[in-house]
C-alpha cells in the first residue's frame, strides 16, 4: 500500500463485530449451560463479598424484542464504579477503588423467565468530561443472537432524581420522555429495569 | 503544559458502517432484535474510558487448549487439530497486553454442547467447546482446538454457517469491548452467510478471515492459523493534558 505524506499514521480498523448468536453461554458462562469442569465458576457471576463497602442492592434486568417477548438467550454484562464512586481499573486516576468490587458482572438471562439478576452495590457518582458529577449509574452492554454489535446503554435510579436532574449524559437526550427508559425502579434495595429494544418504550442506547 | 488531571483516553469513534449493521433483514433474528432509533453519543468519561482486568492468575493450563480441557485423561477432541495465534493490536498498532479472551465453537462436526442445539451431527464426548487466554506484553494470544464443522442454521430455507470461532475480547476500557467471529482462508460458505452478510464491506469480511499459516504450523501435529484482533485505539487530548501515556 502507497503512504502518502502528511496522512495520519492509523494502520488498523477495529475488528468488525459479529452477534454472539444462540450459544453464546458456551463461551461465557460455561458452567451456566451445563459445560462444567473446565472453568471453577462462571465470570462475574458473584460481584460482592462480605468486604465489599456498600449498600447492597439486586438489580433485576429483562431485555424485551420488539414482539414484546422477553429475550430468553440474551447475556449482559455490567461495569460500575463502587460506593465512593471508583472504577477498580488502572485508568482510574482519582483514587483506589475498594479491593473488594471489582465493579464487573456478568449474567446470562434465565431460560425461562429472560430475568437476569445482579447481586452488587449502589455506585458513587463519577464525573463526567467536564468535571460536573453524573448521577449514579451502572453501564450496560448487551449481546445476544440477532445483535450485531453490542448495546451499550445505562441504569440509572428512580429514586436518585436530585442527581438524575443534574445528570449531564441524561441531559443529552432530547427527547425528555426517553429518560425513563433508564430508570429502575423499585426502593429497599431492590431494582427492576426492563430494557426495550424496540417500540414505543425503546431504550435509549448510547455510541460511546 | 500539564493538568492536574492525567491525561485521559478518547477513543476513536466507532466506524458503524465498517461494523455490521443493527437491522439486517436478511439475518431474521435482527428484525426484532435491532434498536430503530437514533444511538446518542455521550463521548469518554471514566465509566467508558476504565474497565475490568482479568490477571493471568485466572486461567489454568489447559484453559486455552480445547483438545484437552472437556477430554477424559488420556482421550482428546476429534478433528482437525489447529493452533490459532495472533496479536491483539489497537487501531494505531499498539499492543494491547493483558487483555482477556474468551472461545467457544461447535465441534468437527458443526454441533455445539448446548441443549438449545439438536443438529444430527453428534456430540463429541471429549469435546467442551469453550477456551481462553490472556493477551501477553506484546498482545499475542494462542490457543489449541480442533476446526470447528459448518452447520445448517434456521433462517432461510438452506442457510448454512461457514467454520467459524467465536471470539470475545475485552480491551482496557469497557468502550473497546468486543465479541467477533473468526472464520477460515478458502471456506466457500463465506460469502453466502446471512450472518456475514450482515457486514456491507467485503474488506471488514476479510479481516475477521484467519489466513492457513504453514510456518507456524507443528508438523506431523497441527496446522496454524493467523488471526489479529484489532481494538478501538485511543488518542489524549493533543493540549490539555500530555501527549505520553497514549
Amino acid at each position: 500500500m502507497t503512504k502518502i505524506a502528511n496522512s495520519p499514521d492509523y494502520p488498523f480498523k477495529e475488528s468488525p463485530s459479529q452477534t454472539a448468536g444462540p450459544y453464546v453461554h458456551i463461551g461465557l458462562t460455561p458452567n451456566f449451560c451445563g459445560i462444567n469442569g473446565v472453568y471453577d465458576a462462571d465470570l462475574g457471576s458473584t460481584m460482592v463479598s462480605d468486604a465489599t463497602k456498600g449498600e447492597r442492592i439486586t438489580l433485576e434486568l429483562r431485555v424485551i424484542d420488539g414482539g414484546g417477548a422477553p429475550l430468553r438467550d440474551v447475556l449482559v454484562e455490567i461495569w460500575q464504579a463502587d460506593a465512593n464512586g471508583l472504577y477498580n481499573s488502572a485508568a482510574e486516576w482519582r483514587g483506589t477503588a475498594d479491593s473488594a468490587f471489582a465493579g464487573w458482572g456478568r449474567m446470562a438471562a434465565d431460560a425461562e423467565t429472560g430475568i437476569m439478576k445482579f447481586e452488587t452495590i449502589k455506585p458513587g457518582p463519577v464525573p463526567f468530561t467536564d468535571g460536573r458529577m453524573q448521577a449514579p449509574h451502572i453501564n450496560v452492554w448487551v449481546v445476544a443472537r440477532g445483535i450485531n454489535l453490542g448495546l451499550n446503554t445505562r441504569v440509572y435510579f428512580d429514586d436518585e432524581a436530585e442527581a438524575n436532574s443534574g445528570d449531564p449524559v441524561l441531559a443529552k437526550i432530547e427527547h425528555r420522555d426517553r429518560i425513563g427508559t433508564l430508570l429502575a425502579k423499585g426502593g429497599d434495595g431492590k431494582y427492576s429495569l426492563d430494557i426495550h429494544l424496540q417500540g414505543p418504550r425503546e431504550t435509549v442506547f448510547f455510541d460511546i | 503544559m500539564k493538568n492536574s488531571q492525567p491525561s485521559v483516553a478518547n477513543y476513536f469513534t466507532r466506524d458503524r458502517a465498517w461494523h455490521p449493521k443493527a437491522y439486517a433483514p436478511g439475518y431474521k433474528s435482527s428484525v426484532l432484535r435491532a434498536p430503530m432509533r437514533s444511538l446518542i453519543a455521550i463521548g469518554n468519561s471514566l465509566s467508558e474510558t476504565t474497565g475490568p482486568a482479568f490477571g493471568h492468575d485466572i486461567i489454568g493450563p489447559l484453559d486455552n487448549d480445547l483438545i484437552l480441557n472437556f477430554a477424559q485423561p488420556g482421550e482428546s477432541a476429534i478433528g482437525e487439530r489447529i493452533m490459532v495465534h495472533g496479536r491483539v493490536l489497537d487501531e494505531r498498532g499498539q499492543p494491547v497486553p493483558g487483555v482477556l479472551l474468551e472461545f467457544w465453537q461447535a465441534n468437527a462436526g458443526g454441533r455445539y454442547r448446548h441443549k438449545k442445539d439438536g443438529y444430527l451431527a453428534p456430540l463429541d464426548p471429549n469435546f467442551g467447546g469453550c477456551g481462553r487466554t490472556v493477551s501477553g506484553d506484546d498482545g499475542s494470544y494462542a490457543f489449541r482446538t480442533i476446526r470447528p464443522g459448518p452447520y445448517p442454521w434456521p433462517n432461510g430455507p438452506n442457510d448454512w454457517r461457514p467454520a467459524h470461532i467465536h471470539i470475545s475480547v475485552f480491551g482496557q476500557a469497557f468502550a473497546q469491548r468486543l465479541i467477533t467471529q473468526m472464520y477460515f482462508e478458502g471456506d466457500p460458505l463465506i460469502p453466502i452467510c446471512p450472518i456475514v452478510r450482515t457486514i456491507d464491506d467485503p474488506a471488514a469480511i476479510e479481516q475477521l478471515t484467519a489466513r492457513l499459516d504453514m510456518n507456524g504450523s507443528a508438523p506431523m501435529d497441527a496446522l496454524a492459523y493467523r488471526f489479529d484482533i484489532i481494538l478501538r485505539g485511543s488518542r489524549s487530548t493533543l493540549f490539555e493534558n500530555r501527549l505520553e501515556g497514549n
